[in-house]
C-alpha cells in the first residue's frame, strides 16, 4: 500500500471520470433511440424525453449512491451497464414498433423493461446500502446456499412454477414472471465462495500426480460430484440447458481459483464431459440443439430461430443496416434471447464487436477487482461474479451466432426480461462493493508524526 | 491465489475471442453465402421495397415498377403480359423471380457490382438504391406478328416462334403461346397470387414453360437442313443425284423408310436441291444413312446441339440429336434420324440458329437477348457485343444451301411464303410426335437470301381445329414466319 503514503496526496475515488464516462454512455443509450425514431419513421421520437430522462436519472442516481456509499469503486463498470443497458432498451424498443406494426400479440417490452431497469437500480442501491462490508456475507454462507437451492426449486413447485417455451425455469406471481434462476446465481457465487474459503485448504491437498498436474484425492471428490449432480438436475427437471452449464462452470471456476490445483479442471472437465455426452444421449431437446447447431440449413423449418438468427447476421454485413432498417422480427426472440443477433443485424459486425468488447471489460473489471482484493472470500466472490457474466455471455452469444450449440440464457443488460435485468445489477453492485473495499486506503493511522514516533514504548 | 485469477482472466479473453472471430465470419466471410440463400426473407423484402428497373423493349417497358402504395411500396407491373411474359418471366414475393427477371436481378434490383457507385451515393444520400433498366433486343413489330400469328391459329392451338439477327445473334422475336399474365403472380394479394400459380401450374398446356427454348420437339423435315449441310460439306454438291425412289430398305430389318406421299419423290434419281426443295424422305433417309451417326452428329452440334447454354442471358434446353445416355444408332435410326425423326429433338430457337447460321455464311451466332444495361441514370453500362458460336459450314456450303432453300421457296414445299421482290429461303417440317398426337409443323426460314436481315423458326405443337392430314410446315407455320419476316424487313 505504498501508493497512498505519498504525503499529501489523497487516493484517487475516480468518480469524476465515471459521470463523464456515464455521459458518453448515455449518449450511446440515447443516441441508439433516436436513431431507432429517425430510422422507423424519419422523426426524432417525442417521447425521447420520457426514455431519455428515464435512463438519465436512474444513470445519475446511480452514480450518486457510488459517490455516497463506495467512493472508491471502479469506475468503468457502471458506465458500461448503463451503455448496454441502453442500447437494450432502444433496441426492445424497435422491435416493439415492428411487432405492434404486424399486429403482433405480444409486447410491447420497451416500456416493462425501462420499469425493470428502475428496479434492478433498487435493487443495485440495496445491495450497497445493504452490503456494506462484503466480508460480512461470508457468515451468511449457508443461508445463501439455501437460499440458492430453493429459488432453483420453486419453478418446480406445483401451482407456482410454470413452463415457457419447454423450459421450467419461470415463477408466475399473479402478473409477474419471474425467472429465480439469476437470482440463484448470485446466491451461489457466494455459497461457493464462503465454503470455499473454509474448504479450500483440505481440497488443495494433492492426490495423485498424473502428467504434471497433481489430481484430487478420491475422498475430497464429494462437493465436486455433489455441483455436478445438482447441474444434471437443473437440465433434467427444468430442461434449462444453458443455467445447468453455468452452475457447473462457476464452482469448477471458484474451484479451481481457491485450491490453485489445475487437477480440478481435469476432474471437472472429465464430469462436463461425461454429463454432455450422457445428456445428448437422453434428452431429445440437447439433441436437437446440437444438430441444430452442426447443420440448422438441413431443416430451415425446423431450426427457424437460429437460421434466421444467421441470415440476421449476414445480412446485417459490416456495418449494419442501420437501427430501424432490417428486420429482426424474422427471428423468433428477437427482443430476449436473440437480441444479439438483432443488435447486429442493424448496428453490423462493428456494432456486436462494440458489444462483446464492452462485456470483456466489464469481466476484465471484474477480475481486476478480485486481484486487487485483499481477504479471499472477496477474491472469489468477485472471480465467481466476473465469470458468471463471461460464461453466461459466452453461452448465450456463441449460441446464437452459431458458434456452440444453442442454450438459453439471457444476454446480460441488453435482452428482455427482469429477473435477469435485476439480478446483473446486483452483482454488478456487488462487484463495486469489493472494489471500492479493495481500493480504499487502510482506515487513516493515527498521527505518527512526533518526536517520539519510533520509540517502541511511549516514554511519558 | 492471484496466478489462477490471471489464468481465469486467459480464458474468459479466449472466449470473447472465439466470440469476436465468429462474429467476422458470420457476418463477413459467410455472410455472402447466407445472403444468396432462396429462403432468406430480408434479402426478398429489401429488393421488394426498392424502385426495381424496368425491362424496355425498343425503350418502352415491358415489365416496370409503380408506386403501390402499401407496405411493399412497388409493384412490379407487365403492361403486354402475354406477349413478353416467356422472356420477362415473373417477380413475385412468394415464388421468386424467372426469366429476365431473375438473370439480370443484380442490375434490376440494384446490388450489381456495375452499380456500386450509385448505391454509394444512395447510401451517402440516405436513399434507397433504385435499379437499373435493361434493354432486350426485341423487335416489338416481329414480336407482336409472331404472337398474333400463333394466337389467330384455330382453337387452342399451341406453338412457339424465334426470329434471330443472323449477322449478331440478336433476338429479334421469341413467342411461346399459350402464355401467361405475370401481372397475377407479381400481384401483392397473394391470395390471389397463390391461386394464380397453382392455376398455371396444373394447367396441362404448361404456360410456364417456354416453348420457344425450355422444350425440345422433333424437328422433322427442317433437320434435312443440317442432313444437307453435312452432305456439302463432304463432297456433295447442290446437283449431286440422289436416291429419290419411294422406300429405302435396310438389310437386316423389315422396316421400309418412306415418303411421306408414299410415293416416289418423283425419279429414281434426283438433285439434292430437287430432294431439299420436295423434302424428300427416302432421299435423306439414305444420305443419312451414308453419312452415319458421327457426322450428322458433329454437324448439328456445329448448330448448336448438345450446348446447355445456346442463348445467353435465359435458361435453355439442349436440343438432341440422340438421346442422353442412348446406344448408337443401327441403319434405320441412322436414316430416320437424318430426316429429324427418331430421337432427334430441338427447340425452335435451335431451329432457328440453324437458319441463321447458314444465313450468316455459316458462322452461328450466339443468340442474346439483352442488348444493354443501364444505370439507374439510363447511363449505358454494358452493351452486348454479338459473339460467334461455332462455324457450322464453310461459307461456299452456306452460300450453296442457301440456293438450295431460295428453290425450296420457289419450286418446293414453302411457297407460301414468297414475299414479292424478296428472296426469301426457307424449309418446311412435319414432324411425327406419336401415332396418337397430330404431327408438328415447323417452318424455318431467313430473308433476304442475298443479304440475310432475319432468320425465322416457328413450331405449331397442337393444331386444334386442324385435320391431322391438313397439318403441314408450309401451311400452318409457313405464314406466321412470313409474317414475322415481313414484320423485320419493313423497318
Amino acid at each position: 500500500m505504498s501508493a497512498i503514503s505519498v504525503p499529501g496526496l489523497a487516493p484517487r475515488k475516480r468518480r469524476g471520470a465515471e459521470l463523464f464516462l456515464l455521459l458518453l454512455a448515455l449518449i450511446v443509450g440515447l443516441g441508439a433511440y433516436v436513431g431507432v425514431g429517425l430510422g422507423v419513421t424519419g422523426d426524432v421520437p417525442t417521447d425521447v424525453y420520457r426514455l431519455g430522462g428515464g435512463l438519465a436519472l436512474l444513470a445519475v442516481l446511480a452514480h450518486g449512491v457510488v459517490r455516497w456509499l463506495a467512493p472508491y469503486a471502479d469506475p468503468v463498470l457502471l458506465p458500461l451497464i448503463i451503455a448496454l443497458n441502453g442500447l437494450g432498451l432502444a433496441m426492445i424498443h424497435r422491435i416493439d414498433l415492428d411487432l405492434a406494426d404486424r399486429g403482433s400479440e405480444t409486447g410491447p417490452f420497451a416500456g416493462p423493461q425501462l420499469i425493470w431497469t428502475a428496479t434492478g437500480v433498487a435493487a443495485f442501491i440495496a445491495v450497497l446500502v445493504v452490503v456494506r462490508d462484503h466480508r460480512r456475507l461470508q457468515a451468511l454462507t449457508y443461508t445463501f446456499g439455501l437460499a440458492a437451492i430453493v429459488l432453483l426449486v420453486l419453478p418446480l413447485v406445483p401451482g407456482l412454477g410454470v413452463s415457457i417455451n419447454g423450459a421450467r425455469i419461470w415463477v408466475s406471481l399473479g402478473p409477474l414472471n419471474f425467472q429465480p434462476g439469476e437470482v440463484a446465481k448470485v446466491c451461489l457465487v457466494v455459497f461457493f465462495a464462503g465454503y470455499l474459503v473454509v474448504k479450500r485448504d483440505a481440497l488443495a491437498l494433492a492426490g495423485r500426480r498424473f502428467v504434471g498436474i497433481d489430481l484430487p484425492r478420491g475422498r475430497d471428490l464429494g462437493p465436486i460430484l455433489v455441483a455436478w449432480l445438482l447441474s444434471l438436475g437443473v437440465l433434467v427437471f427444468q430442461r434449462d440447458l444453458g443455467s445447468s452449464l453455468l452452475f457447473f462452470g462457476l464452482f469448477l471456476v471458484l474451484l479451481y481459483v481457491a485450491t490453485e490445483r489445475a487437477g480440478w479442471l481435469v476432474v471437472g472437465g472429465l464430469l462436463f464431459g461425461a454429463g454432455a455426452y450422457f445428456s445428448y444421449l437422453t434428452f431429445g431437446h440437447v439433441q436437437q440443439r446440437v444438430e441444430g447447431w452442426l447443420d440448422p440449413f438441413s431443416d430451415t423449418d425446423r431450426y427457424y430461430q437460429i437460421v434466421q438468427g444467421q441470415y440476421g447476421m449476414a445480412y446485417g454485413g459490416l456495418l449494419g443496416r442501420g437501427l430501424g432498417q432490417g428486420d429482426p422480427v424474422l427471428t423468433p426472440f428477437s427482443y430476449s434471447d436473440f437480441i444479439a443477433a438483432s443488435l447486429a443485424e442493424e448496428l453490423g459486425l462493428a456494432g456486436l464487436m462494440a458489444i462483446i468488447v464492452v462485456y470483456a471489460l466489464i469481466v476484465e473489471r471484474g477480475l481486476r477487482t478480485a486481484l486487487v482484493c485483499r481477504d479471499v472470500f472477496g477474491k472469489l466472490v468477485a472471480t465467481g461474479l466476473a465469470v458468471s457474466v463471461a460464461i453466461q455471455v459466452f453461452v448465450v452469444i456463441g449460441g446464437v451466432t452459431k458458434l456452440i450449440p444453442l442454450t438459453g440464457l439471457t444476454t446480460p443488460f441488453l435482452s428482455y426480461g427482469g429477473s435477469s435485468l435485476v439480478a446483473n445489477w446486483a452483482i454488478i453492485a456487488l462487484l463495486l462493493r469489493i472494489s471500492d473495499q479493495a481500493r480504499r486506503p487502510a482506515p487513516a493511522a493515527r498521527p505518527m508524526h512526533q518526536d517520539d514516533a519510533t520509540a517502541v514504548v511511549r516514554m511519558r | 491465489m492471484n496466478r489462477p485469477i490471471r489464468v481465469m482472466a486467459i480464458g474468459c479473453l479466449l472466449m470473447f475471442l472465439a466470440l469476436l472471430l465468429n462474429a467476422n465470419y458470420v457476418q463477413f466471410i459467410h455472410a455472402d453465402e447466407l445472403n444468396a440463400r432462396t429462403d432468406n426473407r430480408r434479402v426478398l423484402n429489401d429488393e421488394y421495397s426498392r424502385e426495381r428497373g424496368a425491362i424496355l423493349v425498343a425503350n418502352t417497358p415491358v415489365a416496370k415498377s409503380v408506386p403501390s402504395g402499401d407496405s411493399f411500396e412497388y409493384l412490379r407491373t407487365y403492361p403486354s403480359p402475354e406477349l413478353y411474359a416467356n422472356i420477362t418471366g415473373y417477380y413475385s414475393y412468394l415464388y421468386g423471380a424467372r426469366d429476365i427477371e431473375q438473370v439480370e436481378n443484380g442490375i434490376l434490383s440494384g446490388s450489381d457490382p456495375q452499380l456500386f457507385v450509385d448505391r454509394v451515393i444512395d447510401l451517402v444520400g440516405s436513399e434507397p438504391p433504385t435499379g437499373g433498366d435493361v434493354q432486350l433486343t426485341i423487335d416489338p413489330r416481329a414480336q407482336r406478328a409472331a404472337y398474333e400469328g400463333l394466337t389467330a391459329l384455330a382453337g387452342n392451338s399451341t406453338g412457339a416462334a424465334v426470329a434471330l439477327d443472323p449477322e449478331t445473334g440478336a433476338v429479334l422475336a421469341m413467342v411461346s403461346v399459350p402464355g401467361y399474365d405475370p401481372n397475377r403472380l407479381a400481384s401483392h394479394d397473394f391470395d390471389d397470387v397463390k391461386q394464380a400459380w397453382e392455376e398455371l401450374n396444373s394447367n396441362p398446356a404448361q404456360p410456364l414453360r417456354d416453348r420457344s427454348r425450355e422444350e425440345i420437339y422433333p424437328p422433322g423435315s427442317t433437320f434435312k437442313l443440317v442432313t444437307a449441310a453435312a452432305a456439302l460439306s463432304r463432297g456433295y454438291a447442290p446437283d449431286t443425284l440422289v436416291n429419290g425412289s419411294a422406300a429405302l430398305s435396310f438389310r437386316g430389318f423389315s422396316y421400309q423408310l418412306r415418303n411421306s406421299g408414299g410415293g416416289s419423290c418423283g425419279a429414281d434419281k434426283i438433285t439434292l436441291t430437287q430432294a431439299l426443295a420436295i423434302s424428300c424422305n427416302v432421299a435423306f433417309g439414305d444420305i443419312g444413312r451414308q453419312l452415319g451417326e458421327g457426322t450428322l452428329r458433329d454437324q448439328a452440334e456445329a448448330f448448336g446441339f448438345g450446348d446447355s447454354n445456346v442463348i445467353r442471358d435465359l435458361p435453355s434446353a439442349i436440343s438432341q440429336f440422340t438421346a442422353p445416355g442412348a446406344d448408337d444408332l443401327n441403319e434405320p435410326e441412322t436414316a430416320q434420324s437424318g430426316i429429324g425423326q427418331f430421337d432427334v429433338a430441338a427447340s425452335p430457337l435451335q431451329m432457328a440458329m440453324v437458319a441463321a447460321g447458314i444465313a450468316n455464311d455459316g458462322t452461328v451466332m450466339r443468340p442474346y437477348i439483352v442488348s444493354e444495361v443501364r444505370s439507374p441514370e439510363v447511363e449505358v453500362l454494358e452493351e452486348t457485343t454479338p459473339e460467334a458460336l461455332h462455324e457450322a459450314v464453310p461459307p461456299d456450303v452456306a452460300a450453296e444451301l442457301t440456293q438450295m432453300m431460295v428453290a425450296v421457296v420457289t419450286d418446293g414445299t414453302a411457297s407460301s411464303v414468297a414475299i414479292p421482290g424478296v428472296a426469301v429461303a426457307a424449309k418446311t417440317g412435319t414432324a411425327q410426335s406419336s401415332a396418337q398426337r397430330k404431327p408438328y409443323a415447323w417452318f424455318v426460314s431467313f430473308a433476304p437470301a442475298e443479304r440475310p436481315a432475319v432468320a425465322v423458326a416457328v413450331f405449331v405443337q397442337d393444331a386444334t381445329g386442324v385435320a391431322r392430314d391438313d397439318v403441314s410446315g408450309g401451311g400452318l407455320a409457313g405464314p406466321i414466319a412470313k409474317a414475322i419476316t415481313e414484320a423485320v424487313l419493313s423497318r
